[in-house]
């Protein structure tokens, strides 16, 4: 089994043995592995629709947004706006942390600093407009304004603290071709 | 969803407009990056939909409890390590909401949903590696508890 050792075809292996169990739970009426086929449908559909055109503008934003520009609203220079840039672009990421993350790791590698980077991605996971809505009108508003509110502070200071503790470690993040 | 599409259309209308080589370019690259990342998203695929097979249950069981001390820290666990779509989290917190459990457990199981990935980790490691993607993650979860417990405050259960 030594096509394995490589991390790319060890995972599509896994996910192959996966499909085949869920195709074969649902030939033989395994309840709990066709709950498991269902479950797994909620996520793909949404990843299946959202990450090729996602990519596709995370590409755009390569090719076309210099670093000077990306330095001049998220870097060292950009002041407290830094925030408000992350906290705008984050409200407008659809599709929340799964197109956040590498969408971060190209805003750093342009040249962001470490607590917009952070602000953002964080955000991003807390400011979901659709998902904002489903809650409050379940929970209600007070609700929501209260945990969308309470979040800003928390995620200003922490996104500061590791960009402490990352800028003294020299530490930068991985570049992903 | 719709204006994804919309968005994604436009910007590729104008990019194409102003310059057809640097578009090419910037498609492959995007589509590159999916490509190489794609594997890492399935394998979380399947981490998600095996938790996802449990943690309902687990919800109903466990937040389904008055002490707020150990409910918020149970519903901030449980939030942590599961990860779940809006139409399945929130009618859940909704019926707990209307059995009485306090706002601030459902605060931090909420809070800590969105915000601490334990099943992300295969994913979001590509992106900042191994160490961030650990101490972001904790500092979620310590940012969860945070907002539940500022959230209980408002509604009067803490003091």
């Amino acid at each position: 089994m030594g096509f394995l050792k490589n991390k790319r075809r060890r995972n599509y292996f896994f996910f192959f043995i996966f499909l085949g169990f869920v195709a074969v739970s649902f030939l033989l009426k395994f309840d709990t592995g066709i709950a498991i086929g269902k479950n797994f449908s909620i996520f793909a559909r949404d990843m299946a629709l959202i990450l090729p055109p996602a990519f596709i503008l995370i590409g755009l934003f390569e090719v076309w947004i210099s670093r000077e520009q990306v330095e001049k609203s998220f870097g060292h220079k950009s002041g407290i706006m830094k925030y408000l840039y992350a906290f705008a672009l984050a409200t407008t990421t659809v599709g929340g942390t799964f197109v956040a993350f590498p969408l971060a790791n190209s805003l750093y590698h342009k040249g962001a600093g470490y607590e917009a980077v952070f602000t953002y991605v964080t955000a991003a996971s807390l400011f979901m407009i659709p998902m904002s809505i489903m809650e409050a009108s379940i929970l209600g508003l007070k609700f929501t304004l209260l945990r969308l509110g309470l979040s800003v502070p928390f995620i200003i200071i922490g996104a500061n603290l590791l960009k402490g503790y990352l800028v003294k470690r020299n530490y930068s993040l991985p570049v992903v071709e | 969803m719709k204006y994804l599409y919309i968005f994604t259309v436009l910007m590729l209308i104008i990019s194409f407009v102003k310059d057809k080589k640097k578009t090419v370019q910037g498609i492959k690259l995007g589509l590159k990056k999916f490509n190489k990342i794609l594997p890492s998203y399935l394998v979380m695929l399947i981490v998600i939909s095996l938790i996802l097979l449990i943690s309902q249950k687990f919800i109903v069981q466990y937040l389904g409890q008055k002490n707020i001390v150990l409910g918020t820290l149970t519903g901030v666990l449980i939030g942590s390590v599961t990860m779940m779509p809006g139409f399945i989290a929130y009618p859940l917190a909704g019926i707990l909401m209307k059995e009485g459990v306090p706002f601030i457990i459902l605060g931090g199981f909420v809070a800590s949903l969105m915000l601490v990935g334990v099943v992300t980790y295969p994913v979001e490691k590509e992106y900042f590696g191994k160490r961030v993607t650990i101490m972001r993650n904790v500092l979620g979860f310590i940012i969860s508890l945070g907002i539940a417990v500022g959230i209980g405050i408002f509604y009067g259960e803490v003091f």
